[in-house]
């Protein structure tokens, strides 16, 4: 008997009925955060309204912006991915070996490429098909992709190939401003999710998993076929992400990206998505990167606070952000 | 048992019967060594509802687990439109025009309704989802249906009633010729049902045949055309709802032949229980949706029975007593003093204990051994950093094997090892060691065997004797007369009657829970 | 002759089977690479060797797997750890290099004392926002596990700090009785665990609630009070092992202490045949799951790989155990032998 679901058709429940941006109101708050970082920041120090911080804010995040995108699919099916840190350390190491063994840097691309896909196929068949739990399969897959990093060399290896560092460096120019291609790449990493989980099947079954994955398979979706899917399209993201630290470092280095996946998880939350999956939106995290590029200028800006201060905003941020979600959601049972 | 498939009515039965859409004939299902259906046979007809009758354990759910594809058929035939059909998949019995729609809503709470009603057959334009059409399909059903919801909404900020509704249109936009509704009442208001019931006999007028399963005996008169009653795993009969009384039915739900009731000995001692102050009091105690306000006292050394069928509110009220679930309204007074319970913890401090009907979700620890789980209770009101003495444990666990006869009589078992009676019987341990005041026992013999039920029946008179008092619920009817010193009946979520046994007989009880009684004479003053 | 196959079976069955049975076969693997791999020596008074090396090391992670058992017990999980030893190891450098006498016995101890109790509050606050808030423990201690690293930073004010105090260091290098002080303490930890779980009620009531939340609840459990005892401890736990890390270099990097200590932690507690899923809980297991972490760390080197590989053997062990537990996979398992019954039964009769 207890596990009927008990109807709340309170009148609280009329009057949010009638709010109607109800599911906007995260990702708003997330852009109100921004633009009020962005508005005090403008106020207190000279150079921070210059359009080409914000373009910088683009250029600098590009990778976590693309790490974000990944992490956001495994989170709206209410998974986590760990590994993703680890991914774009092997990304940056595998691009330089290769190039410094001469590879041409297509071939080079296409080698990071496979190997995150790889990976993350790997974690998402340990995850649906044994039922092993997200946080502990891509623990494994933290440890496998730092394993990997240090067996292909335990130095760093600097990436000279013209081709690339030409690449890394080549910009477009806006007028008087411009952005470099990896933030291009990281926009369109943004669009295209933006569309795949707006308007395809993959991109609902998405979140009918993060909702209810009981009912997703009663439904009869395809909750096998995508849950391995998020996971997949997290490792692919996580290698595109190490290709554009690669431009961005211009270095293979198994010390790189250390945390990052907690910068990436970060940003997902700050963007508004739900951790326990089903609610949020590419574009929010995004906005959840460019709050964290945001404040870590503001830091640089000041020179007075240090760059500690980073990581404990962030918690403070993502403090925030995950007891307002539980107090959201705590009318459901 | 021999009248099987005969229709039991003649005037509502048209003179020739049309064939009817599924045919289920002889079906089995064995688990292990327990046979949950026993040659069942179900006749669903197009433009009917067909109300499915029984009480826990009848077969109700797995009958219709066999006939949407989730469980396979041991044995028997299943015929859609007279061919024959088997059902290898949940997916393959949709695609037979088979939807269900269980009690708890089988939606994603966090997409709209449209989306809901049309996930995975979306209608989509150059590869991607076209929102527009989808909406417009789905507001066009609904608009047929005759529910009043916008599609672009999304699905939780409804209540479940609308939920429901939704989960229904996504059901009947699959072009279903069967529609199952499992429990879709149980958490609804009156007029949220009314809803319901108007889409489906929009649904009916359709000819979709509905299988409704329902606890409450008036949606069921209300609504359903015919009925299937099952028990124990096997059928009963097939009647028709007009030609049956709800006397009858409650009979044959329940299942004894009334003359060798009446003559049955009652147990219970009536003591001199029931006079001076009442240990405990409820006061127009209810919850929404749950449990209509209600008034119980109880007095020392003495066992209440509260009797009505599965749904009737008797858990609830267990659970309110209890504060396993909290009171929206009412008032609850333990010797006088008024009390909130918001928690089992309060109820436990003013010396209440409960023993659910769900022995293993709510009851057993599994993975801890016999002793533990006895003293969960008693440990839990002490305390972690005050735990019982070694030399107290040991005894405690021994007297206890003992007086109750667990068995294996080893106190390091695991729990989930034991036999369901003896689970129960460590539960009953685990509460009287705690040495409450009022003890709530729900369902305390269900799915035990006989010898169990025989030991737990005496060890309740037993301590009722000593002062004990007691709430017995039971959907054993002779059990709950034979123990109770006086009888609540329950019905529809409500109290229906309180009277004291004295010759109480099953027969008037099922008059009472049939809405038939007799008169007033006999009635609790 | 039912005796011996009573002891036969009661040992295949124990669950520390297969955790001492790894550990077994991973010094085997060094004895072969290294045939003086176990020879162990007595010099200063002191016991000198790889395997007192091996328990030297696996104080840290034993320590840290100690609190993250009972709170995995509990269903729950605790990344914060790391976190929470940078601090913890911040703050009694921080304060050792504060006080007035650097070297004092007293310095050290005070400075020990107040890191542990930042730790328990650090702790509790995790059970705060998991039992009272009811957010999950993954996400919960997640919060902690960000912002921990930069308050540590903050304590310490970026900087890599240095101590010059021979008590403090001891913690970590020193010896008592032939052995090394650092394992003495969390072997101390493992038994006053084990009492602390097994003769009180905390250890059955925190594998109630694990096992049967409801069940619990209806029971009068206060899984509350509970679950916020062991987050405290697990903080507990993780201050101490940061102390000995800190103490083993003499110096805090705020950026790098106890990183991924974690992921060791829940690994050992896994490997000891705590399932993550709650209830039952081994601290014996545990034990040997940290010892054979340790031992994995030694053995890489020893048979001649990169010791950075380390992770990558991590990983495999990682998916190995859970396999194991998997029901899934062992449903997987058990068809593919009962699909060769002839094997089964070609045993001698």
């Amino acid at each position: 008997m207890s596990a009927v679901t008990v109807p709340t058709a309170s009148a609280w429940d009329r009057v949010r009925t009638y709010r109607p941006p109800n599911r906007y109101l995260p990702i708003l708050a997330t852009a109100a955060l921004f633009v009020g970082l962005f508005g005090v920041g403008g106020i207190r120090y000279d150079g921070l309204t210059d359009p080409q911080v914000l373009l910088s804010l683009l250029i600098d995040n590009a990778f976590l912006i693309v790490l974000g995108v990944g992490m956001t699919f495994v989170i709206l099916t209410g998974g986590i991915d760990l590994s993703v840190g680890s991914v774009v350390a092997l990304s940056t190491m595998i691009a330089a070996k290769t190039l410094d063994m001469g590879w041409s840097p297509y071939l080079s691309i296409v080698a990071v490429l496979a190997t995150g896909t790889l990976l993350g196929l790997l974690m998402g068949l340990l995850i649906h098909y044994f039922d092993i739990q997200p946080f502990i399969a891509t623990l494994a897959g933290l440890f496998l992709a730092r394993g990997l990093t240090y067996l292909i060399s335990v130095e760093s290896i600097s990436i000279k190939d013209p081709t690339v560092t030409d690449l890394a460096f080549r910009t477009v120019h806006l007028g008087d401003y411009y952005v470099r291609w990896t933030a291009i790449i990281a926009l369109a990493t943004v669009a295209i999710a933006a569309y795949v989980l707006a308007r395809t099947r993959f991109g609902r079954t998405v979140y009918a998993i993060g909702g209810n994955e009981a009912s997703a398979m009663l439904m009869g979706l395809r909750v096998a076929f995508t849950k391995v899917g998020v996971y997949v399209i997290s490792g692919f993201c996580a290698a595109l992400a190490g290709l554009l630290f690669s431009l961005y470092i211009l270095s293979g280095n198994s010390l790189h990206a250390i945390g990052m996946e907690l910068d990436a998880i970060a940003a997902v939350v700050i963007g508004g998505t739900l951790l326990t999956g089903g609610r949020g939106y590419v574009v929010g995290s995004l906005l959840g990167v460019l709050v964290l590029g945001i404040i870590k200028t503001l830091i640089s800006f000041d020179g007075t606070l240090s760059s500690y201060w980073i990581r404990i905003i962030t918690g403070v941020l993502l403090l925030a952000f995950v007891v307002v979600q539980r107090f959201a959601t705590r009318r459901r049972p | 048992m021999t009248q099987m498939r005969t229709p039991a009515g003649t005037t509502s039965v048209p003179a020739a019967e049309p064939q009817p859409v599924i045919e289920m004939r002889d079906i089995s299902i064995t688990f292990g060594a327990v046979r949950a259906l026993d040659e069942v046979s179900v006749r669903l007809f197009p433009g009917e509802v067909h109300a499915l009758m029984g009480e826990n354990g009848a077969g109700k759910s797995t009958l219709i687990k066999a006939l949407t594809g989730v469980y396979a058929i041991d044995a028997g035939v299943v015929t859609i439109d007279g061919e024959r059909h088997e059902f290898s998949s949940p997916a393959a019995a949709q695609a037979a025009g088979i939807s269900t729609v269980y009690q708890e809503v089988n939606l994603v709470p966090n997409l709209t309704v449209a989306e809901n009603m049309l996930l995975g057959r979306e209608p989509r334009r150059f590869g991607s989802i076209d929102v527009r059409e989808m909406n417009r399909r789905a507001r066009r059903t609904l608009l047929h249906l005759g529910i009043d919801v916008d599609p672009r909404t999304v699905l939780d900020e409804h209540p479940i009633a609308v939920q429901q509704l939704v989960a229904i249109a996504r059901a009947v936009d699959v072009e279903a010729k069967v529609l199952i509704l499992d429990e879709p009442t149980s958490s609804l208001d009156a007029d949220e049902v009314e809803k319901l019931f108007t889409v489906m006999r929009r649904l009916r007028e359709e000819g979709v045949a509905i299988v409704f399963v329902s606890h409450f005996l008036d949606q069921v008169y209300e609504i359903a055309d015919r009925m299937t009653i099952l028990r124990n795993g096997r059928l009963v009969e097939e009647r028709m709802v007009a030609d049956t009384t709800q006397l009858e039915l409650v009979r044959l739900m329940i299942g004894r032949e009334l003359e060798v009731l009446d003559r049955l000995d009652r147990a219970a001692p009536t003591t001199g229980a029931g006079s001076g102050t009442p240990l405990l009091t409820a006061v127009g105690l209810g919850r929404k949706n749950t449990l209509e306000a209600t008034d119980l006292a109880l007095y020392e050394g003495e066992v209440v029975g509260i009797a009505g069928l599965l749904g009737s509110g008797r858990t609830e009220l267990a659970r309110l007593l209890f504060g396993a679930d909290t009171a929206d309204t009412g008032e609850l007074a333990v010797r006088s003093h008024t009390r909130r319970l918001r928690s089992p913890r309060h109820a436990i401090d003013r010396r209440i204990a409960f023993s659910s009907e769900d022995r293993k979700a709510e009851g057993v620890v599994g993975d801890l051994t016999v002793a533990d789980n006895m003293l969960l209770a008693l440990q839990a009101s002490r305390g972690w950093l005050r735990p019982i003495p070694q030399g107290t444990r040991a005894r405690l666990v021994k007297d206890y094997i003992e007086a109750l006869d667990i068995r294996p009589a080893d106190p390091t078992a695991l729990m989930r090892n034991l036999s369901g009676g003896n689970q129960q019987k460590v539960l009953l341990a685990r509460w009287l060691i705690t040495e409450p005041e009022i003890l709530i026992l729900d369902e305390p013999t269900r799915g035990i065997d006989i010898g169990a039920k025989a030991q737990i029946q005496a060890k309740v008179a037993e301590l009722a004797a000593q002062g004990l008092s007691v709430v017995f619920i039971s959907a054993e009817l002779e059990e709950v007369l034979r123990l109770s010193d006086r009888l609540v009946v329950m019905r529809d979520r409500r109290k229906i009657d309180e009277r004291t046994n004295d010759d109480v007989s099953v027969r008037d009880v099922l008059e009472i829970i049939a809405g038939e009684t007799r008169s007033e004479e006999d009635t609790h003053a | 002759m039912p005796e011996p196959t009573s002891l036969v079976q009661r040992v295949l069955r124990h669950q520390l089977l297969w955790p001492v049975l790894a550990l077994f076969v991973l010094l085997l693997v060094n004895v072969v690479a290294k045939p003086s791999f176990l020879d162990v020596r007595m010099q200063d008074g002191h016991l000198y060797g790889n395997l007192i090396d091996i328990v030297r090391n696996s104080a840290p992670v034993m320590l840290v797997a100690l609190g993250m058992t009972l709170v995995i017990a509990t269903r729950g999980i605790d990344l914060s750890v790391g976190a929470i030893a940078a601090i913890a190891a911040a703050v009694a450098c921080t304060r050792i290099i504060g006080a007035g006498d650097e070297a004092a016995l007293r310095t050290a101890v005070m400075a020990m004392t107040y890191a542990v109790v930042v730790c328990i509050v650090l702790g509790a606050w995790n059970g705060l926002l998991v039992s009272v808030l009811g957010i999950q423990p993954i996400i919960a201690t997640l919060i902690l596990m960000v912002a921990g690293r930069g308050i540590s930073m903050a304590i310490t004010d970026g900087q890599i700090t240095t101590v010059n105090n021979p008590w403090f260091s001891d913690l970590a290098s020193g010896f008592v009785l032939t052995l090394p002080l650092a394992f003495l303490v969390a072997v101390g930890m493992v038994l006053f665990t084990a009492l602390l779980t097994r003769r009180t009620a905390l250890g059955m009531l925190i594998e109630a609630v694990g096992i049967n939340p409801e069940a619990s609840r209806l029971a009068g459990v206060r899984a509350r009070t509970i679950i916020w005892t062991v987050y405290a401890f697990s903080g507990l736990c993780a201050g101490l092992a940061g102390l000995v890390i800190a103490a083993n270099t003499n110096s805090v990097n705020a950026n790098s202490l106890g990183l991924w200590i974690e992921l060791d932690a829940i690994l050992a507690v896994v490997i000891g045949g705590t399932s993550l899923m709650g209830g039952r809980f081994s601290l014996a297991g545990t034990f040997v799951g940290a010892l054979f972490i340790a031992t994995l760390a030694r053995t890489i080197p020893n048979i001649g790989i990169p010791s950075e590989v380390n992770y990558l053997f991590k990983a495999v062990v990682v998916i190995a155990v859970c396999l194991l537990q998997s029901p899934k996979a062992r449903a997987l398992l058990r068809v593919r032998r009962s699909g060769t019954p002839t094997l089964a039964n070609g045993a001698p009769a």
